[in-house]
């Protein structure tokens, strides 16, 4: 156990001589390249995730083409879920993100255990490799939402298809959550323990207060999402009854289970499910703070407030589960508690935004493509955030649950947001780690063509929503009231091609730019942090030579009297503009 | 060329989220030692057992609740598992025993320490394979009521993580054969002994938890 | 460290991007005053649902304060801050004072609204008047069963035992007052004026009895019953809706409600017994 665990002072860059082809790129255990193949993979998962929010898209705009039937419908919303939650967005925060920058943020040589590091990546593989293999098994994958209800998920006889679409979702998951355990544990452990000299908590870049309480997060929710999963594989296969009734009657026949609980599965799946969405927007908060500071050339406003309300969502975020189950039947004293537990959210909420306000204010702004999405992404979680407030406050729900109005305000808040946050980060962290700066001019259309789409695709859906439509239905002309929503589909539909499309030029732009991108030096942005410190890209173990020891906290910009206006965590005693030798004293 | 030591935290202004650091210069951690107190590796095994705590906190809550519910049979532990649970408390006794040895330098007696510590392991897992064929033969299996589903399942995850233990005890048995343990440099058997004492006590909470509650 | 060009590429880029977030700003407001024109809450029936959209109106305008003060906030930063030479960035980075104002500012807000929402939860929510009219509703994919008890006002006895799938409540066929039960499948008649109190369940798995226009939603859920009641206010033709996605035919659960006088109420009824 011991014998895995990095010592810092005794390994050295030199201790690492050249590697093999297989144990370089593919058995690494270099945290940069496990990250980089996370990074890779997930980008790849949100293609297909992608694909399947396009299939939908025509289908819901146009319904009569017959691209989808209602079955591969579900199918199709079903995967889209599950791919951009846990294959996408959850592993390119943790692995991808977390992985490339946490060492490198905080004077580390890799993670605290690097050998489990490789073991975490080799454990998401096979989760990939099932969840695709599951869209060629007969009865296709699995249709029943990303949250999976039992008992429809539980009963294949509920369910259309062979069924073994949704077992295989479940293994898939399976993976997944004990991948991203390995990762967390990591994670936390080496931000508690690997930090360089100097380094003390109070000096940690936001970006890496982000991951580390959604290490803690991961590492609390995961195991109860695991136990749940655990039971509704029994149900399906070994016939055991924990999410079914006694006396249901499926599909014309009796059903043999013997009585369990259906809420019981919303309970474990949102004690989960609520951490799970905070794990998706930490880290971006923390990476869009570092972004905002750099590109405004100011240090962020109230650091201490920023790091306290990181905290306090993550805390809350165990406490308000049942705001997903206003309506599951839930005694309303339960709903009356998550209610309170739920709006105080807001208030930390707040808080970062305005902060993140006050950080633009008086800076001097370089519109950057990073700095445009870090800017973006303010916007969005505005926007979702109050969506928000009409779902927290549950007889409000009552109405709007499951309509679009969910649909929009989760895809503002969490889904867009996050995607914003590490669309930033890739533009930011780039250089860094391919030595090439990404094209700026097929940025900012990048930018502003998925800005537009975003606000096109999703904004819409909050007045369908408000207009009763509920999510995952197939066809809507069924229902009178809903017989003049055709155009708003046609917008939305057309608004998400767009945004579709406008990844096109992200995907260029990153392939050109790793082979004939501008070479960045070691600090392109002449940012702070301990990452720009290094060599680009760093060498196995980070540094050459001895770790860098930090004087002060990553957000020293415009300092008044120095010569430049960043001074790196490194900098122990501050060069002065030679006019203003004045002011302070020198040591 | 002039130069300026900006003070940072003035006044502690970051106390209060953490910051260890003391003076301009901040420095929190000598070179070589780590900022916790806590080694590395504990650490590690301290964040698995938080996670395997929620999971059996999961596993704990769906079982009351269920308990809760109309159609609950309850049946008497098979007798086996009372010796068990003895196999298993003289098993985390060995393995302190065998701490102990290593603390004074005495590598062979760790290494019998361990070897007796994973053979009860093994003995135990081996008993619970015995308290289910037990109820096997009382009619009991994984699908006949609540509460024997329960019990098959929290008995099959906990052997599981204890198997784990057996791992992780093979690998402090190699390490000490390859010599790497020393009076003062042991860290790995203290952090296996970590686990494995976690692991019996989360038995004797199941145990518990499963027939006296 | 930057020359001219930059700082003008930087001040247009500043200039695009905050009418790309006063763009967003005018056309979220717009778009929405649009929408309360075409696709706003659908036509409110019931008495319990006024508080509702009472509250819902109250946060758009509260949420929409916000919305607009923030992404003006935001669009005049980037208009008037972009990087220039010779000049460098204000240091300042903690004021008590504004940090406690959005403190403490959110959270008072956020504190009324929860406590607003809390009285009319508590109200929806409150024991069911003892004149209610009550119906067993049950829902099975792909569609939702109403059991309405006999002129007499009474339900037949019913045990799990009996549930098959010709008979989803589990009517105990021995017992007469069963044969003047009434069911119905996806027909729900509500009296106009008189509470009525719901008991859902399910057979198979988890659907939602979603009545949009008497502002009620609740998950049918196999093995347990759950009560909600609400007052129908206006007489008129609605939708039912299942809004807990149920299997390929979920898009197909749907069904009709019909709000009537006591007297055309009584009559229908009375038709429908065997």
């Amino acid at each position: 156990m011991d014998a895995v665990a990095v010592r810092q002072p005794e390994m050295a860059p030199e201790l690492h001589p050249r590697e093999s082809f297989i144990r370089h790129y593919i058995f690494s255990i270099d945290h940069k390249m496990i990250g980089k193949q996370y990074f890779l993979t997930t980008m790849f998962m949100a293609l297909v995730g992608g694909a399947m929010a396009m299939l939908m898209r025509t289908h819901l705009a146009w319904p009569d083409n017959g691209v989808l039937n209602p079955e591969q419908y579900l199918q199709a919303v079903t995967m889209h879920g599950t791919i951009m939650i846990f294959f996408f967005l959850t592993v390119m925060l943790t692995g991808g993100l977390g992985n490339l920058l946490i060492p490198l943020m905080i004077g580390a040589r890799d993670m605290a255990f690097p050998f489990l590091n490789m073991i975490s990546y080799w454990t998401f593989v096979p989760g990939v490799i099932t969840i695709l293999l599951s869209y060629f098994v007969p009865g296709g994958p699995a249709g029943n939402g990303w949250t999976a209800y039992a008992p429809l998920s539980a009963i294949p006889a509920a369910e259309g298809g062979a069924g073994l679409g949704q077992t295989l979702w479940i293994i898939a998951i399976l993976f997944v959550v004990i991948s991203s355990l390995f990762g967390s544990l990591n994670f936390l452990t080496t931000v508690l323990n690997l930090r360089t000299q100097g380094m003390s908590m109070g000096r940690l870049p936001l970006t890496i207060w982000g991951a580390f309480v959604t290490a803690v997060l991961a590492l609390l929710s995961f195991p109860v999402l695991m136990a749940a999963l655990g039971l509704l594989l029994l149900d399906r296969l070994a016939g055991t009854s924990f999410f079914e009734a006694a006396n249901l009657i499926v599909g014309g026949a009796a059903s043999p289970h013997q009585g369990g609980d259906a809420l019981l599965w919303q309970h474990l799946f949102w004690f989960f499910g609520h951490p799970e969405v905070y794990i998706l927007i930490l880290t971006p908060m923390g990476v869009v703070s570092d972004i905002i500071s750099t590109f405004s050339r100011k240090p962020i406003f109230g650091y201490k407030a920023m790091v306290l309300s990181l905290s306090a969502i993550g805390f809350l975020s165990f406490l308000v589960w049942g705001h997903h189950m206003f309506v599951s039947g839930m005694h309303p004293l339960l709903g009356a508690a998550f209610m309170g537990s739920t709006i105080i959210i807001a208030v930390p909420s707040a808080i970062k935004t305005f902060n993140w306000c006050t950080t633009l204010w008086h800076g001097r702004i370089h519109f950057t493509t990073a700095m445009l999405f870090a800017i973006g992404f303010v916007s969005v979680f505005v926007t979702g955030g109050l969506s928000g407030i009409f779902l927290a406050i549950a007889p409000v729900d009552l109405y709007l649950h499951d309509t679009y109005f969910i649909v929009a305000h989760f895809h503002f808040v969490m889904a867009s947001a996050s995607l914003f946050a590490i669309l930033a980060g890739t533009y930011y962290w780039f250089p860094k780690f391919f030595g090439r700066t990404m094209n700026e001019t097929l940025g900012k259309i990048h930018f502003a063509l998925t800005f537009l789409g975003i606000y096109g695709t999703f904004y819409p859906m909050h007045f369908i929503g408000i207009h009763s439509n509920d999510r995952r239905l197939y066809q809507t002309t069924a229902y009178p009231f809903l017989s003049h929503a055709g155009p708003v589909d046609v917008f939305v539909s057309l608004s998400a091609f767009l945004l579709g499309f406008a990844q096109l030029f992200f995907i260029v732009n990153f392939l050109w730019s790793l082979k004939y991108g501008p070479v960045a030096g070691d600090n392109p942005w002449h940012a702070n942090g301990l990452e720009w410190t290094t060599t680009t890209p760093p060498p196995h173990g980070n540094w050459e030579g001895a770790l860098p020891t930090v004087y002060r906290w990553p957000y020293d910009y415009s300092v008044p009297g120095a010569q430049n206006d960043y001074v790196p965590q490194t900098v122990q005693a501050i060069p002065l503009a030679a006019a203003a030798g004045a002011a302070g004293g020198g040591t | 060329m002039p130069t300026l030591v900006l003070e940072r935290h003035r006044g502690g202004s970051l106390r209060g989220v953490g910051g260890r650091g003391r003076g301009p210069s901040g420095g929190d951690a000598a070179p070589g030692r780590e900022p916790t107190p806590v080694g590395t590796g504990l650490l590690g095994v301290a964040a698995f057992l938080a996670a395997v705590t929620m999971l059996f906190l999961a596993f704990t809550s769906a079982y009351l609740a269920r308990r809760q519910e109309a159609g609950w049979f309850a049946f008497t532990p098979p007798s086996v598992l009372w010796i068990n649970t003895a196999v298993l408390l003289v098993s985390s006794g060995t393995l302190d025993w065998a701490r102990r040895r290593i603390r004074v330098g005495d590598a062979a007696g760790l290494r019998q320490g361990v070897e007796l510590t994973a053979a009860l392991g093994l003995l135990f897992l081996l008993g619970q394979l015995v308290a289910w064929r037990q109820l096997a033969a009382r009619g009991l299996f994984l699908r006949t009521n609540p509460h024997s589903s329960f019990f098959y399942v929290l008995t099959a995850v906990h052997g599981a993580h204890l198997l784990g233990g057996v791992v992780a005890l093979a690998i402090v048995l190699l390490h000490s054969w390859q010599g790497r343990y020393a009076a003062q440099a042991h860290a790995g058997v203290t952090n296996c002994a970590a686990y494995w004492h976690f692991m019996d006590l989360l038995w004797l909470y199941l145990f518990v938890l499963l027939f006296w509650v | 460290m930057e020359e001219t060009g930059r700082t003008k590429d930087e001040r247009r880029a500043g200039r695009w991007a905050s009418v790309l977030i006063m763009f967003t700003l005018v056309a979220g407001v717009l778009s929405f005053v649009w929408s309360a024109k075409s696709y706003w809450l659908l036509p409110l029936a019931s008495i319990q649902g006024a508080s509702i959209d009472e509250l819902f109106n109250i946060i758009l305008v509260l949420t929409a304060i916000a919305f607009v003060a923030v992404h003006l906030f935001i669009g005049i930063a980037l208009w008037r801050f972009p990087a220039r030479q010779g000049t460098k960035a204000a240091h300042w980075h903690e004021h008590l004072g504004a940090e406690l104002t959005w403190t403490v500012v959110p959270a008072i807000g956020i504190i009324i609204l929860g406590i607003a929402g809390e009285v009319v939860w508590a109200k929806v929510y409150s024991a069911p008047p003892a004149n209610a009219q009550q119906v067993d509703v049950v829902g099975r994919q792909f569609e939702w069963q109403f059991r309405y008890p006999g002129p007499d006002g009474k339900f037949g006895r019913s045990a799990p035992k009996f549930v098959t799938s010709g008979n989803p409540f589990g009517m105990d066929p021995s017992d007469p007052e069963n044969k003047q039960n009434v069911v119905t499948i996806n027909d729900l008649h509500l009296v106009v004026n008189r509470p009525v109190l719901l008991h859902i369940t399910a057979i198979d798995v988890i659907h939602s009895l979603s009545l949009p226009n008497f502002r009620m939603k609740q998950d049918a859920v196999p093995g347990r019953v759950v009560d909600i009641w609400f007052t129908p206010d206006k007489p008129g033709a609605y939708q039912i809706v299942c809004a807990q996605l149920c299997g390929v035919g979920h898009y197909t659960m749907r069904g009709n409600i019909t709000v009537q006088s006591q007297g055309a109420f009584d009559q229908w009824l009375q038709s429908q017994i065997k």
